[in-house]
């Protein structure tokens, strides 16, 4: 096995690696954005959905890619979603805060510091 | 190689299947905008995955101008709800301040 093989096998392994943690990120966030409480709390899953499972595939992607200028074409999709997807997420919030949606706060309160130990804190 | 692109790109399609659950069943109006920007990016999730796919490279460029329009349509949708209009330039500030001072009380 020589340098150029070693060097095949671990752009292999590591583009699946990325790959794989990227896809767990997405469907992290897709489940989050099912299953949470709250609109902020939602936005916060998505937000994690739109930088780190983007940005992980795409560069999973670059690692397989066959010539330089599908590199140089992903590189500009990863730098367009990295630059626009946490505007958009700011601008929605931005809206919701101003259109005078409140965060859901009296379900999921902590417990009071005098009663920790005795329960959940409901 | 080709089983770890495909596992992703169902992985992505489960996601965009909930996405569009939540585009429908979404409370609010934001829940609704927010899932439509979700689902854009992972169209473009999807778009390059399957470029890597079926070796098809201008999938990339569709992906290019599908992450554009989708920032655009989402500043654009969050726009029409707060101003109510689409004609008014978001950089003069007295005429935002004053179109606040009307349609928020």
């Amino acid at each position: 096995m020589n340098w150029g093989e070693i060097v095949h096998y671990a752009l292999y392994a590591v583009s699946v690696g990325s790959m794989a943690l990227g896809l767990v990120f997405v469907i992290a966030g897709a489940t989050g954005v099912m299953r949470l409480p709250d609109f902020y709390t939602r936005m916060h899953a998505a937000g994690v959905t739109d930088t780190m499972g983007a940005e992980l595939i795409i560069m999973g992607l670059i690692l397989q890619a066959p010539d330089w200028q599908t590199v140089a074409k992903l590189l500009l999709a990863g730098l367009l979603l990295f630059l626009t997807s946490p505007t958009a997420t700011h601008a929605i919030a931005n809206a919701a805060h101003r259109a005078g949606h409140k965060p859901r706060l009296s379900r999921f309160h902590p417990p009071h510091p005098s009663e920790a130990g005795k329960g959940e804190g409901q | 190689m080709e089983l770890i692109n495909f596992l992703v790109a169902l992985g992505v399609a489960v996601a965009m299947a909930i996405m569009l659950a939540r585009l429908f069943v979404g409370p609010t109006l934001y829940d609704r905008v927010l899932a439509m920007n979700s689902f854009g990016t992972k169209t473009v999730l999807f778009l390059l995955v399957f470029s890597a796919i079926a070796g098809r490279q201008d999938a990339i460029d569709i992906a290019l101008l599908y992450a554009l329009i989708n920032f655009v349509a989402t500043v654009a949708i969050l726009k029409f709800f707060r101003y109510r209009s689409l004609e008014i330039a978001l950089a003069q500030m007295s005429l935002r301040k004053a179109l606040d001072g009307e349609y928020e009380k």
